[in-house]
């Protein structure tokens, strides 16, 4: 295996809410071209660790640099998708309408949008496949549906790394293998950073994976075997039978 | 009906108490879908009751209360908005504050103020048949700065609304935006006090966006549907107090909640319907 480039270095990372320590002495490195699985029980830090790398919060101890650089500086070079739960499906918004956000910060400061930031939206849409969907309103579509419009918003920027957390909650088995088949084909041009609790079914899928609870129990480089499994989950987990290709 | 168009051709009253109704209900739509899609019910309500205490202050000092209430506003605006991005988690406590605290000093001014305290009600309930001519000029150039505010920052307001996390992630600064918003609810609130009064201002402002929620695919579209439903609320309110003897502030908001009420039930039929076609 040749080195990469490291796109991702976090070195003996501590993090608190409050006074709860969520993350601790994570030390983690991803290179250039990686699908990293990053997977680990409820509330074990793992939306946390993204957020790290997106300098949406910052650690208690140690260093986080993204390309290089502070994460706040590079992050015009990632696309994050967070989990469509999360946004409000009752706003008034169109499809088009959700993936132009992705186009904001280069879209001039007053006014409209731009042609080309319109032409680089409908590309991104194409991308995804949900292009005919453009003018439908945001909340009426359907989870799997939703995902694909908030990964199109990620891509409009063309980034060179792609976060994306739990990207198949709540959606069903058929649409969830569409969605990592479209990520392993992503995954040629971009760096893949994925959150999942469900270790199961995307480890067919990621090059690597990284277990957190609270620490990073398993060594990304090493074979993911059960034990190490159980290690993080902190007791047996039937689901998870899954060997690891790494 | 008749009785009021001879009363609206007759009385100058009447003339600026629909037109300021009229005005009024542009802004409350703008801005009222601002609130609701962006959830800051409370911290309107906050504002707006934390402006009895410059309206109280402008009055006991011998100015236009409308001016003291529109100082405090922005001030009450900024700081919760400061509040809000910062320590979110203390957000509520100092709304709660603000709001009782604000209209405690409003009434001691208006307690020690000689003479007798006739507007005190007016304050809190609106008397839109008392609103003079020159403040129909005040609520026109208003509605202008807000609508030529919001058509310029269009974009920005709805990636904040929207996805205040992904905003940042652009590089967008969201705290500059999101204050600049808050500032544009607390001109709206002032504005819609001469109306309805603090205490029934929150009402105005979210009945009728709440109402074309229902309707609208867009935040433009919901706005547009919005400051017509206020229209038509205020109008038929004043009507209605006119012809039954009411208070104007309180019909107009009975009018809008029996509104949303009735919007509420249509779209549940609606969506009812639709799920039994699908079966």
């Amino acid at each position: 295996m040749t080195m990469n480039k490291a796109v991702v270095e976090i070195r003996n990372v501590d993090f608190a809410y409050d006074d709860i320590l969520v993350l601790k002495d994570i030390t983690l490195t991803i290179e250039e071209g990686n699908f990293l699985g990053i997977v680990g029980p409820n509330g074990s830090g793992k939306t946390t660790l993204l957020k790290l790398i997106l300098g949406l919060i910052h650690p208690l101890r140690g260093s986080v640099r993204v390309f290089g650089q502070a994460p706040e500086r590079a992050r015009h070079s990632i696309g994050y998708v967070p989990q469509h739960a999360e946004i409000d499906s009752s706003f008034p918004i169109s499809v088009m309408d959700v993936v132009l956000i992705g186009r904001l910060g280069k879209a001039p400061l007053i006014g409209r949008y731009r042609k080309i930031d319109r032409e680089m939206a409908e590309e991104a849409l194409k991308e995804v496949e949900i292009y005919e969907f453009r003018d439908h309103r945001f909340g009426t579509l359907s989870g799997g549906q939703k995902q694909r419009v908030l990964m199109a918003r990620a891509l409009v920027g063309k980034p060179e790394m792609l976060l994306l957390d739990e990207p198949t909650v709540s959606i069903d088995g058929r649409v969830e293998q569409d969605i990592y088949e479209l990520l392993k084909r992503l995954n040629e041009k971009a760096t893949i950073i994925l959150v999942s609790h469900d270790l199961g079914f995307i480890s067919t899928y990621v090059n690597r994976v990284a277990c957190v609870n609270r620490s990073l129990v398993c060594n990304p480089t090493e074979h993911v075997t059960s034990d190490v499994i159980e290690a993080c989950y902190g007791g047996p987990v039937h689901m998870i039978k899954h060997k690891c290709e790494l | 009906m008749f009785e009021f168009i001879h009363v609206l051709q007759s009385q100058a009253f009447m003339q600026n108490a629909v037109i300021v109704g009229l005005l009024a209900s542009v802004a409350c739509g703008v801005m009222g879908t601002y609130v609701v899609t962006r959830r800051i019910v409370f911290i309107s309500g906050g504002i707006s009751h934390t402006v009895l205490g410059g309206m109280g202050a402008a009055y006991y000092y011998g100015f236009n209360p409308i001016h003291g209430a529109f100082v405090l506003a922005i001030i009450s605006a900024l700081l919760i908005g400061f509040v809000s991005l910062r320590y979110h988690q203390h957000e509520d406590t100092l709304i709660g504050a603000l709001w009782a605290v604000g209209m405690a000093v409003g009434i001691l001014f208006i307690y020690k103020t000689p003479g007798y305290n006739v507007d005190l009600m007016s304050y809190l309930f609106g008397n839109i048949l008392m609103v003079k001519r020159e403040s129909m000029l005040f609520v026109a150039c208003l509605d202008l700065v807000i609508i030529l505010l919001v058509i310029v920052f269009y974009k920005r307001f709805l990636a904040v609304c929207f996805d205040e996390e992904y905003t940042r992630l652009q590089g967008v600064s969201v705290e500059s935006t999101y204050l600049l918003l808050l500032c544009l609810v607390a001109v709206t609130v002032v504005m819609l006090i001469q109306v309805v009064g603090i205490i029934l201002v929150i009402a105005l402002l979210t009945l009728p966006a709440a109402t074309a929620r229902y309707f609208a695919s867009s935040l433009g579209k919901m706005m547009i549907l919005a400051s017509l439903f206020g229209a038509v609320f205020t109008t038929s309110g004043l009507v209605i107090s006119y012809k039954q003897d009411l208070p104007s502030g309180a019909t107009i908001i009975v009018v809008a909640g029996l509104a949303y009420i009735m919007a509420t039930a249509l779209k549940g039929l609606i969506s009812r319907f639709r799920s039994y076609d699908k079966k």
